[in-house]
């Protein structure tokens, strides 16, 4: 318990690192170097690492779900998403609604 | 009557009615997108075995949902502490140019540092991306409270949020919870895939996105840092390759 707390405590030290950091180094740096490109490739690469993970071996209840299921429901989001205007909450709604009603149906 | 609507738009805005225009802005969608997604994480965290208190406290710290999610996945995982702080703290590196080129933009000479330093702990994407468009006609000494109205407001709905995800999620049936609990993927799938407008977000997210679960298969515990370093080095290296042939 006691080490979970300082896990969190040290993660959220770890991310205000590079929000202090900003506020220290505006003016000084440039932001559209080559370091700054890879370091946001790195960054977006371990988000979509990580969600691509969940929907296609995902842990806990999600595993009571079939891939073919999670797929199509990720689908129906971003279709959703595209017919709405680029409305993120449609989006997310209708892949949560439909991830619910094929679990329902079978 | 034009002359009526410049009289109005160049009425200059007092730090206190830019500081209200922010939380109403944050109140919008910004706010409701904002609070799904911290749901989602309640119900992920309660269905993780954290407390309450914990749950909130990710949200309060670390204030970044992606970071938070790796937080979570990789202690179930059991992922050593260290390797943890490690990829919740790379996941963050674009708070970096947001505040570089953020402070420009809010900062008046009065300000004081621990006023900056402190509102610097409530930037993410979203507060960051309605500032730079909301100030650009705001004069400067009220830019600041715009920045503070809309992020703290945006701060407070997503610690509510995660603690009614949390409480809610508890009290379920279970079909209620898979949808909660599969609500933080769906919601990033969407928005990567919204988000790939560029080259160079393209590659780094395919790349991650095939590297993700491969590396999963091989090792749990190093698979998101390894994910990121491995996807994202390969990604911008093809970015890189993309870049040079077309120019």
């Amino acid at each position: 318990m006691l080490e979970l707390w300082l896990l969190v405590i040290a993660a959220a030290l770890g991310t205000y690192l590079w929000r202090g950091l900003g506020v220290l180094l505006s003016g000084r740096i440039k932001v559209n170097s080559e370091l700054f490109n890879w370091v946001a490739c790195v960054a977006y690469a371990m988000v979509a690492g990580l969600i691509s993970r969940i929907v296609i071996v995902p842990g806990g209840m999600l595993a009571q779900t079939a891939l073919a299921e999670r797929l199509v429901a990720c689908a129906l989001a971003v279709a959703a998403y595209y017919l709405s205007r680029r409305n993120l909450l449609v989006g997310v709604g209708a892949g949560v609604a439909a991830i619910m009603a094929m679990v329902a149906l079978h | 009557m034009s002359f009526v609507v410049d009289a109005v738009y160049l009425s200059p805005m007092t730090p206190a009615a830019a500081r209200r225009l922010g939380m109403r802005d944050a109140l919008g969608v910004p706010g409701a997108v904002l609070a799904a997604g911290m749901m989602g994480f309640g119900a992920l965290a309660l269905e993780s075995g954290l407390s309450l208190m914990m749950a909130l406290a990710c949200t309060a710290g670390i204030w970044a949902l992606p970071g938070q999610i790796v937080l979570i996945e990789m202690h179930m995982s059991g992922a050593p502490g260290a390797l943890t702080v490690l990829a919740v703290t790379l996941t963050a590196a674009r708070f970096l140019p947001m505040a570089v080129s953020l402070m420009p933009v809010i900062r008046a000479p009065g300000d004081s540092r621990t006023t900056l330093y402190t509102a610097a702990q409530l930037l993410a994407m979203t507060s960051w991306a309605w500032t730079m468009r909301r100030c650009a006609d705001m004069p400067r000494e009220s830019r600041l409270a715009y920045f503070i109205g809309f992020s703290l407001t945006c701060w407070t709905v997503g610690i509510a949020a995660t603690a009614a995800g949390y409480l809610l999620a508890g009290s379920f049936s279970p079909l209620m919870r898979l949808g909660f609990v599969f609500l933080n993927p769906v919601y990033f799938v969407v928005l990567l895939i919204a988000d790939a407008r560029t080259v160079l977000a393209v590659c780094a997210l395919a790349c991650g996105a095939i590297a993700g679960p491969l590396l999963y298969y091989a090792n749990p515990q190093w698979s998101v840092l390894l994910a990121g370093l491995i996807g994202g080095t390969a990604g911008y290296g093809l970015q890189r390759i993309i870049r040079r042939r077309r120019a």
